[in-house]
């Protein structure tokens, strides 16, 4: 079943496009990275999916239009924006009581488990947690919400590489069952890689790699070349090239795995090369080729 | 109204965050009774001299206390109302915590009339309640002062007349500072919404607009006499208008077009804040 559907997505604030029109399809069950560089469009993008922006464009969530039903789709949808947007005046038992008031999928139970293992108290204020109690507040409300689709935008900035470690490993082995969908936007890719099943590149409000990790380790090579190779490496078309003490790396999109084994020492590119890959390639197309 | 529903999760949210909703009242009844206390203590020839007087006279001297204890109790209320309403919509964009909210089962429209209920129900009702708590506490302490005089305690109690006073304040806040003033708080609450900064400025900047465009025009003055026709004058004014607080029948006061008027202007104020809210989002 087809959780995310978008066909020319797009979005501007005045003059600057900040969504160029993207197609996009997340089904059921897929853990969904969303991937770019700072203004490329993520949160946006994620902002329309939730009906929190208006956009051009058909989008479909869950078979609502979410800028008509967001209230109705927020039933079965889960946000965590990028920034702190917990209420400072709110104490931590008010804001169960609230959540649990209005949200019929709501565990209090599982959030107030979920609470024990940090420093959040039933009478802490917002105002006097540290920046990182908040977030570990927001996020223990949002996995007690029995979501079909959970929206974590950059949902780990500002805390401890041992929480964010927690934090992932908790998303997948207690709260990912398969029915559920997630979409992650962060550039902190090397973190959330081992957990996804899909990856989407943004730049500059365009798609520029959309991809099930599965196709990408069956299409993408990087290649360790030998100097002495270098000139027949390239007369195979790398898609980027790079240098790293003394050695080349070149990235090789859809080159049959056998001709480059004989250039050298041959992997699956990581998350953060490709997308330094691809993000380096489209520069050059984006601002329109030489003649 | 359902009490486990998002509309009541969403009125005590408010209740909550904006404390002085109830602080301020609470704080004026406390005020006002410990000075009737000092008042009892510092002058006790005061009630003795109101026995000098005798009918309406003495009626007025015996009423004047509790008649000045509800309107300062009062006045806390339309004062915490106004600055309520200027800032339900803008903090919680000042604070993005309308991100939160929003990632909630919880329609725009459920948030605006929670919003709209504090003022107009939730306040009224509120400053109702202290006023009676604070008129049988005061009524309680003079009649202990009277009683150590020697003064008829039951004289009191029938001047002042506590429960259809309760009664009048009952129906005087619901009917006037709720509901006539309706169109007033849901215009705030509008502005509210609306204002990027400084929603005081932006609510009387149309306002005082309109009324210098129509002089400067037309040459008249309508809106304005609208206006204050609606802030001072109840449609019940003209007919005891001398009255500190107007008599208000419930039936006449259903059946006055101006009444419902109030309601209909109201109403779109309320769906155009709704609409703003929709729209103001993270940036």
């Amino acid at each position: 079943m087809t959780v995310i559907s978008a066909r020319g997505l797009g979005k501007s604030f005045g003059t600057k496009v900040v969504l160029d029109g993207i197609d996009l399809e997340v089904a059921e069950g897929r853990i969904v990275g969303l991937v770019g560089p700072n203004g490329a469009g993520k949160s946006t993008a994620l902002n329309a999916i939730v009906g929190l922006t208006e956009y051009e464009g058909h989008l479909d969530v869950l078979g609502l239009n979410p800028w008509s039903s967001r209230d109705k789709l927020m039933r079965d949808v889960c946000f965590v924006a990028d920034v702190a947007v917990l209420p400072r005046w709110i104490r931590t038992h008010q804001l169960l009581d609230y959540v649990a008031g209005v949200h019929p999928r709501f565990d209090r139970a599982k959030a107030e488990r979920l609470l024990a293992a940090t420093g959040v108290t039933p009478e802490s204020k917002v105002r006097e947690m540290s920046k990182g109690m908040v977030t570990q507040l927001h996020l223990a409300i949002a996995l007690a919400i029995d979501a079909r689709l959970l929206i974590l935008d950059e949902p780990t900035l500002g805390l401890d590489p041992l929480f964010r470690k927690r934090f992932y490993d908790s998303l997948l082995n207690d709260y990912f069952d398969g029915n559920r969908t997630i979409v992650i936007a962060t550039h902190q890719l090397e973190e959330i890689q081992h957990i996804l099943t899909d990856v989407v590149f943004l730049d500059r409000g365009r798609i520029a790699l959309s991809s099930s990790i599965d196709d990408i380790e069956s299409r993408f090579v990087e290649v360790t070349v030998q100097p002495d190779m270098l000139t027949s490496a390239r007369a195979l078309g790398p898609m980027h090239e790079r240098e790293a003490i003394g050695r080349s790396l070149l990235v090789f999109d859809n080159v049959p795995r056998g001709r480059l084994e004989a250039l050298g020492e041959v992997r699956i590119p990581t998350l953060a090369d490709l997308f330094i890959a691809v993000m380096e390639r489209e520069v050059p197309s984006a601002t329109g080729s030489e003649p | 109204m359902k009490l486990d529903g998002a509309l009541a999760w969403s009125v005590r949210r408010e209740l909550w965050e904006n404390r002085s909703v109830y602080i301020a009242p609470l704080a004026a009844a406390l005020i006002v009774s410990f000075a009737h206390l000092v008042s009892l203590i510092a002058a006790p020839a005061r009630l003795a001299g109101a026995f000098d007087a005798v009918g309406a006279e003495r009626h007025a001297a015996l009423v004047e206390p509790y008649t000045f204890a509800m309107l300062v109790i009062m006045a806390a209320g339309v004062v915490v109302g106004i600055f309520y309403c200027l800032d339900a919509f803008y903090s919680e964009r000042k604070d993005r915590s309308i991100l939160f909210w929003k990632s909630l089962p919880v329609s725009d429209w459920t948030t605006v009339l929670s919003k709209a209920v504090v003022p107009i129900l939730v306040l009224p009702l509120l400053t109702t309640a202290a006023t009676i708590v604070v008129h049988i506490v005061m009524l309680l302490m003079s009649s202990a002062a009277m009683l150590m005089q020697g003064l008829p305690v039951m004289v009191l109690w029938q001047e002042v007349a506590p429960i259809s006073m309760g009664v009048d304040l009952f129906y005087h806040m619901l009917f006037i500072h709720g509901l006539w003033y309706a169109p007033i708080f849901a215009w705030l609450l509008l502005s509210s919404a609306w204002a990027r900064r400084a929603p005081f400025l932006w609510a009387g900047i149309p306002i005082l607009a309109i009324a210098v465009v129509e002089r400067l025009v037309v040459g008249s003055t309508g809106f304005v006499d609208m206006l204050v026709a609606r802030l001072v004058n109840g449609p019940m004014r003209a007919a005891d208008s001398r009255e500190i607080m107007p008599h208000v029948n419930p039936v006449e006061y259903l059946g006055s077009p101006h009444f419902w008027i109030g309601l209909l202007v109201a109403a779109p104020f309320l769906a155009l804040a709704a609409r703003v809210r929709r729209r103001s989002g993270p940036h």
